[in-house]
């Protein structure tokens, strides 16, 4: 059985392109995945969703700014690692 | 009030959507003047409501609710904007109408949240505001579309264009005759991750359905990001910003005070010229002058300077900067143990700790905001500028050190870095050191397009917080100022005496009770007599002691204070009284909102305790280390 393994969000480099896969929440730092997960979807960061990666800081490249849709949502990379995410790059 | 028919009452209407839709701007337009700031009952959430009378003649009360993204609520903010419409707070029935508010230009969420809203059963109308921005960039929107896929009424909208809410009033006035009283409280129930889930896709597919949207980012939002949140020019641009900021605060504020100061002045010859300085009517002629014209005078002189930094805030806020300013600072407050959000709050503290406080609400995490709460004081407030500005002005000389950087600003800098430094230490000690182990809230914030602030929307906004420093002026202020003036002034000396006549007074009799504690930390018993209403508002301090030095001069002019100072402190004393201002125990305002907002004595205590000990602390050592390079 061969999977893929898809990226997540939050290895992602700036000016990554991709696409939602879906959302993998762990329980992160004592912060309940669960919470993490619907945090995350009332951003909507909903499966199938483009994203790209638009900005990042100066410290350990964090947080970052990402595109969805018409939003532009700054995030932790940490939080970010829920996301998995296909590139959509050629 | 059931029975009274929808079209002879007044309507009660919430505004409920997204941060940033233009929820307050919608406000603005609809009810002008019209509008005042009140509490919700038991909460110091700030309740903002506001009359209007739509073109059929109906009466609305309208109501600003706080952004939220999901009824589900997590900070006390959103809470609110639940309860409102869900009709839980008490004395607050449900609103007859919640008027859902989306930025035509990023409507996904909020039409997420206008389907979890239906489910409230409350009636719904949609009104997607921004509407000439939509326009401009190509977005085309079917509204009878969008309305019959909802289910509720839509209306285009533009807060702040000329006649840009006629199509909601209308709306509005179409609703009336079906609109029924709540009854009770709406029935909700949080939806899980599934739920929240079918609600978007729900949501992007009517929008899929209705809108058009092309495919590109707002150009002036992508240009300035470019730049605003490059990783070190971002930053660069944050500290210039910064240090701007504070420039302003003094350079442009001076021929303001200026003018106020010598309005005071003038109001003072004039009641001196008036009022015989002997006998009975002296003690009158004293208690205008000294008292009231100077103590009063000698804080609202400072109203420019407050204006001024209140009006840097609002005017980042509605930029739509201060999201980009927690994005930069996140790691960098996250170093300290605090949430990228608690930025905003921090440097609203600046102006003042009390909205400060209240600004924390928006964090969802209890200990990162009570983190934030108890390091909020520490950030140096308005309050402080009259203490460090009477100081400095009197013992720091007026000279530049590089180019146009003088080093009273230098030092005034110093002193706002010391209590930025100070609030991130002490945080860092509570999250890191106290609070070890609890749970990473996680940092997530949208970042909204950047919208030339508007004229009206900033001025309303200022006028509500000068309005609370005047009403502190004319209440608090002014009334500490009595108490002092009082005890300065009695018992009046003896016939025949030969001291200055403070000396013979209650306040010299508190004062030197309270000396041996001060004089390790280089403090007279004047300073002593002005530290205690300093606790009620710091910015009493200076009026405290332009008072006991106007009384113990005599004739000396109050407003000469600086002068009177010069004369009589050690530079040692001087910078001490700086380094207890960065800690000064806060005043009482604060204390009651941090007791309203932690809902417990024991912070407040803590607080006022812990601040103290850092007070004295700061102000021993500065004071030794003073008299021991030669300045006492
Ligand atoms: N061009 C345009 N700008 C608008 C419109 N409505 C609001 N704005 C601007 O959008 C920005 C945010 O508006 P606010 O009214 O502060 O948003 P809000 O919904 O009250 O935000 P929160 O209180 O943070 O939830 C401000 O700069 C407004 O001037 C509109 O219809 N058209
Ligand atoms: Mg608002």
């Amino acid at each position: 059985m061969t999977t893929v393994h898809p990226g997540t969000l939050g290895n992602a480099a700036r000016g990554f392109r991709g696409r939602i896969l879906g959302l993998q929440p762990l329980t992160i730092g004592g912060f309940p995945a669960e919470e993490l997960e619907r945090r995350l979807l009332e951003l909507g960061f909903v499966e199938g969703e483009p994203v790209e990666i638009l900005h990042q800081g100066l410290f350990g490249r964090d947080p970052i700014a990402v595109r969805v849709r018409t939003a532009t949502i700054a995030l932790r990379r940490q939080e970010a690692a829920a996301i998995l995410v296909e590139s959509t790059d050629a | 009030m059931l029975d009274v028919p929808a079209g002879q009452r007044t309507l009660r209407v919430a505004l409920l959507g997204n941060p940033n839709c233009g929820k307050t701007a919608l406000f603005n337009a609809l009810t002008g003047s019209r509008q005042r700031a009140a509490n919700y009952p038991g909460v110091t959430v700030e309740r903002k409501e506001g009359v209007l009378s739509t073109p059929a003649g109906h009466r609305v009360s309208l109501l600003d609710l706080p952004g939220t993204y999901s009824l589900r609520a997590r900070s006390p903010d959103e809470v609110i904007a639940r309860d409102v419409v869900l009709g839980r707070i008490a004395g607050l029935p449900a609103p007859d109408l919640v008027v859902c508010v989306a930025d035509a230009t990023n409507m996904r969420l909020c039409l997420r949240l206008l389907l979890e809203a239906k489910r409230t059963g409350r009636p719904l109308l949609l009104a997607l505001n921004m509407i000439d921005l939509a326009r401009h960039r190509g977005i085309e929107i079917d509204l009878d579309r969008l309305s019959a896929e909802l289910g509720v009424p839509v209306v285009a909208s533009a807060a702040v264009r000329r006649g840009g809410t006629g199509e909601l009033l209308a709306a509005i006035d179409r609703m009336v005759p079906g609109l029924v009283a709540a009854t009770g409280e709406a029935a909700w129930s949080a939806p899980d991750a599934a739920a929240l889930r079918a609600t978007q896709r729900e949501a992007d597919r009517i929008i899929a359905a209705s809108v058009m949207v092309p495919d590109r980012r707002d150009p002036l939002t992508r240009r300035l990001d470019s730049v605003l949140l490059h990783p070190v020019a971002g930053l660069l641009v944050l500290t210039v910003l910064l240090f701007l900021m504070f420039q302003a605060v003094f350079a442009w504020a001076q021929p303001l005070m200026d003018l106020i100061d010598g309005g005071f002045q003038a109001l003072g010859a004039l009641v001196g010229d008036a009022i015989p300085a002997e006998g009975a009517l002296g003690l009158l002629r004293s208690f205008l002058q000294d008292g009231v014209i100077a103590g009063v005078g000698s804080v609202l002189v400072f109203l420019p300077q407050i204006a001024i930094l209140f009006l840097f805030i609002l005017l980042l806020e509605d930029l739509g900067y201060m999201a980009r300013a927690a994005f930069l600072m996140d790691r960098i407050m996250g170093g300290a143990g605090l949430h990228g959000r608690a930025f905003i709050p921090l440097l609203s503290s600046f102006a003042c700790a009390v909205p400060g406080i209240m600004a924390t609400r928006v964090i969802d995490s209890r200990r990162d905001r009570l983190a934030t709460i108890l390091v909020a004081p520490l950030m140096t407030c308005s309050a402080r500028i009259p203490v460090y500005t009477l100081i400095i002005g009197a013992f720091i000389p007026d000279r530049a050190v590089w180019g146009w950087v003088g080093l009273q600003g230098l030092v005034m800098f110093g002193l706002y870095a010391a209590g930025i430094l100070s609030a991130l230490g002490m945080s860092f000690v509570f999250k890191r050191l106290v609070w070890r182990g609890t749970p990473n809230e996680p940092f997530m914030l949208e970042l909204p397009d950047y919208k030339l602030p508007r004229v009206r929307d900033v001025g309303i906004a200022l006028w509500l917080r000068v309005k609370a420093f005047l009403r502190r002026a004319g209440t608090i202020i002014f009334a500490m100022m009595v108490v002092i003036w009082f005890l300065s002034s009695v018992p009046r000396p003896p016939e025949g005496a030969t001291e200055p006549a403070i000396e013979y007074s209650f306040a010299h009799a508190i004062g030197t009770a309270v000396e041996p504690v001060l004089r390790p930390i280089g403090f007279n018993w004047q300073i002593g007599v002005a530290l205690i209403p300093g606790m009620a508002a710091r910015e009493v301090a200076v009026a405290s002691l332009g008072t006991v030095y106007a009384i113990e001069g005599a004739e000396e002019d109050a407003t000469q204070l600086g002068q009177a100072l010069a004369g009589k402190w050690s530079l040692a004393t001087a910078l001490a009284f700086l380094a207890w201002y960065i800690f000064a125990p806060q005043c009482a305002a604060t204390l009651a909102v941090i007791r309203r907002e932690t809902g417990s004595r024991g912070w407040v205590l803590f607080t006022f305790g812990y601040m103290l000990a850092l007070a004295y602390l700061a102000a021993f050592i500065t004071f030794h280390t003073a008299v021991a390079l030669g300045a006492g």
